[in-house]
């Protein structure tokens, strides 16, 4: 890349936010090396969110399923897997860090308002206006073999209760005036009468009388978070998100054309087109030459694509049991079969699975590949490779060009996977005025330079958006 | 049973016992629902030597007006506590009338191996008909089946801390595992009114189990470690404590006590003017400390513990500190909890065998 005059691009001040995604459950965590660490003992956690504190980073992030994964019926095995409850964990971390955001992954589906919304309200005052929620939702009964509700909702309805819900929770964090509790044990009452207001909902998905608990944070709303990626999910983004958690930070275009859309739908629900934040997941591999981050990711994908992680890989995509098959030997001989999606991590394979074994068969016979090579240089896709100052002209062209915001980094290694970023990326970005040298403010919306939450804006401000 | 004659643990929700007793607090209404007052108080009753703190919970609010009306999760402010503080148990309340069992068996898990092996849990009923409303959930009507309930809810989260033995983490680089999935069950709970599959999306707490503290009139002794008994004197409690049937006792006592300022009498007598401080039948001790000293001396001989109700935190705690642990560890009748010993281990209770693991396995759990 050729960098050019750093003025002449369409946002020339845009500075990079980051944020951290602790995994907990994949096979991007390598949990084979020697300093490979626990991934639950509170240490791990503690030193990572602090060690991104050191990097001023905007955002701590866990992630959440509600199931152990499994493949044709049985627990999936060969991943780290076993994490904390996400917000249990985000409060226990309030009181050991400062400033850094605390970003609770939490289903809609299989929570209730009354519960959830008051949890992270409750984060969110324990950490002085530091908590974020990342929306997730889910439709499979199998999941929902967990909990009182059962499984099924239908799919269409997955965003539709989670947009009710986004809906209750506002209302509850609404619920008390400003300034609502007394000043001084000498008031006539603790509170000022009618300063707490009631929710009452009748809607398809809740049907609730609700005293909210908790005044307003510092921050007024947890910021909320959207990861999806469909087109209904983007629009759920566009009318109720803060930040998105994208899975499109690799390649600039796509990043780019991603940006532009989500851009469009904002416009089109009448919000200012800088009202939300992009921040794609990403791996940063960093080297001290270009060479030396290339032998450190081939090492690395290596670690994470073990021969019975490609063989678990492939058969998701073959739709079978590929496990007695040699994963440095060539692609498997059979065809592929299309099966039903019961929701169970097994059996998310992709619509249709020939048209890429296909294609994985003729770029393998191109070059010579293994079927664990093949897995690796065919799969995702989702890092960055490079030098300090490399990755730095990179994430500059990023940024400046408004195809991210920032990225939501996922480290490789507990608990050490942020020091080289911290200690030799964030350096080379200040260097370059494209990240701060301190925390401006105290609160995650401060971080992330994020209005005031939707529901408290006038009506003028509104239409000035639009 | 081996250790102290008396474990003290301290109920620390809100300003005190009485619904009023934010007027004698010594910070701002304002201020009580923020971090820096929850590690303040936490702080006070670590350093006193309790052995447990307790945060009383439920998704209503826990007063009416003029009162506090305000607060936050028991879960999410012991998490807070126990990266707060390093010995003290933390055990918040948690009603399972509607909660779902998966979720609180989980945020649980996650406050043992946050605090290190420290956490409880105080099993109570949501038995207001507002508390449906609020989860927007069919009421769950009678006393009946709100113990049903808690029956079902503790047995389903017990069941989902064993579900993960303890070795299941294996990282075995020879055959590509991180999991022994041998060493993983479903729990396939069918009860009344939901079944749960498991298993958990937690590795098993450091104790194997927390430690449950409830009444056991409310849920079955079987499930409990520890019976919370109420009684309006020594007698009364020492009866209930010899039918409780349950590993440990624990006595609820209010305190009411004379600091510098005031004696407990006038104290409670000032709240009084205000609001009601609701009976629930527990012994009250409204004077010395002194007298309060003899009071737990005397409860030592029919109870484990004895969990403190004071009326202010701001006045009580102090008092409770700088004079009643104090007069009761010089008769070495309590002792603070060590450093790096679980809460189990602190009451004297053994850490369980996994219901799941195969006898081998068990026998060195019991080691």
């Amino acid at each position: 890349m050729t960098r050019t005059d750093p003025l002449d691009v369409p946002r020339p001040h845009a500075q990079l936010h980051f944020g951290v995604f602790f995994q907990g459950v994949n096979h991007w965590t390598i949990w084979s090396a020697p300093d490979s660490g626990s991934q639950i003992d509170p240490a791990s956690f503690r030193r990572v969110a602090q060690t991104a504190e050191r990097g001023l980073f905007d955002a701590f992030f866990l992630g959440e399923g509600l199931r152990l994964r499994e493949v044709d019926g049985r627990i999936h095995d060969l991943d780290v897997a076993g994490r904390p409850d996400a917000i249990t964990q985000l409060a226990a971390l309030a009181a050991v860090t400062r400033r850094i955001g605390l970003v609770s992954t939490s289903n809609s589906t299989f929570n209730e308002p009354a519960d959830l919304a008051r949890r992270l309200s409750g984060l969110d005052l324990l950490s002085e206006g530091r908590a974020g929620w990342n929306v997730v939702t889910t439709d499979n009964a199998w999941t929902g073999a967990n909990f009182r509700r059962g499984g099924y909702l239908d799919h269409a309805d997955r965003y539709r209760r989670a947009e009710e819900f986004l809906t209750v929770a506002r209302a509850l964090w609404d619920g008390w005036q400003e300034g609502a509790v007394a000043d001084s044990t000498d008031a006539a009452s603790w509170s000022a009468p009618d300063a707490v207001r009631q929710v009452r909902h009748r809607g398809p998905q809740f049907d609730v009388d609700l005293t909210p608990t908790l005044p307003r944070s510092a921050q007024g709303h947890p910021v909320i978070f959207q990861a999806g990626d469909s087109a209904e999910g983007r629009d759920f983004a566009a009318r109720n998100a803060d930040v998105i958690f994208s899975a499109h930070g690799n390649d600039f275009d796509d990043a780019l054309a991603f940006a532009e859309d989500i851009r469009t739908r904002l416009r089109a629900v009448g919000r200012p087109d800088d009202d939300l934040r992009i921040l794609p997941g990403t791996e940063i591999i960093i080297g001290a030459t270009e060479e030396e981050a290339q032998e450190k990711k081939r090492w690395i994908r290596l670690q994470q694509v073990t021969p019975a992680t490609a063989l678990g890989i492939a058969g998701l995509l073959w739709g079978i049991d590929l496990s007695d098959h040699d994963a440095d030997g060539p692609l498997p001989k059979e065809d592929p079969v299309v099966a039903e999606n019961d929701g169970s991590f097994g059996a998310r394979r992709i619509a249709d699975p020939r048209e890429v074994v296909a294609e994985w068969r003729a770029k393998a016979e191109t070059h010579g590949w293994s079927l664990r090579e093949t897995v690796i240089a065919l799969g995702p896709q989702r890092g960055h490779v490079g030098t300090p100052s490399g990755l730095a002209d990179k994430f500059a062209h990023f940024v400046r060009h408004g195809a991210v915001d920032g990225f939501n980094v996922t480290p490789y290694l507990i608990p050490d996977g942020l020091d080289d970023i911290v200690d030799l990326l964030i350096p080379e970005l200040q260097e370059r005025g494209l990240y701060p040298t301190e925390y401006t403010g105290t609160t995650l919306r401060d971080h992330l330079g994020l209005r005031e939450p939707l529901t408290h804006r006038s009506a003028p401000e509104r239409r000035r958006a639009g | 049973m081996s250790g102290p004659a008396l474990h003290l643990a301290v109920e620390i929700d809100g300003d005190g016992a009485h619904p009023a007793a934010w007027r004698r607090a010594a910070h701002s209404p304002d201020q009580l629902l923020t971090p820096r007052r929850l590690a303040r108080i936490a702080a006070v009753a670590e350093n006193a030597g309790f052995t447990l703190i307790t945060l009383d919970d439920g998704v209503l609010p826990p007063g009416a007006g003029p009162d506090p009306v305000g607060r936050i999760g028991a879960v999410e402010r012991a998490a807070f506590v126990a990266a707060a503080t390093s010995t003290v148990g933390i055990a918040p309340v948690v009603p399972v009338t509607y909660a779902e069992p998966f979720h609180v068996s989980s945020q649980l898990a996650s406050l043992d191996h946050i605090s290190g092996g420290r956490a409880g849990w105080v099993v109570t009923e949501e038995e207001l008909p507002e508390a449906a409303r609020a989860w927007g959930r069919p009421l769950v009507a009678d006393a009946d089946a709100r113990a049903r309930e808690s029956r079902d809810g503790v047995e389903v989260a017990r069941a989902l801390w064993d579900s993960w033995e303890d070795d299941a983490v294996i990282r075995s680089v020879a055959t590509s595992r991180y999991l022994d999935r041998d060493r993983l069950h479903y729990v396939d709970f069918s009860g009344e009114a939901y079944s749960v599959k498991g298993p958990a999306i937690v590795p098993r707490p450091p104790q194997g189990q927390l430690v449950v503290l409830g009444d056991p009139g409310r849920v079955p002794a079987a499930q409990l470690d520890v019976a919370l008994v109420a009684g309006r004197d020594v007698a009364a409690i020492a009866t209930a404590a010899a039918a409780a049937g349950t590993p440990r006792v624990f006595a609820e006592v209010e305190v009411a006590l004379d600091t510098t300022e005031a004696t407990g009498a006038e104290r409670v007598a000032d709240l009084e003017r205000h609001t009601e401080w609701t009976d629930r039948g527990r012994l009250r001790h409204i004077g010395t400390a002194d007298q309060l000293v003899a009071v737990l001396a005397e409860l030592s001989h029919h109870v484990d513990g004895v969990r403190l109700h004071p009326l202010v935190l701001d006045e009580d705690l102090p008092v409770l500190s700088s004079l009643v642990l104090p007069a009761l560890s010089a008769r070495r009748l309590v002792a603070r909890p060590l450093p790096g010993t679980s809460l189990r281990s602190t009451l004297g209770l053994e850490r369980p065998a996994n219901r799941f693991a195969p006898v081998a396995a068990v026998q060195e759990d019991a080691r």
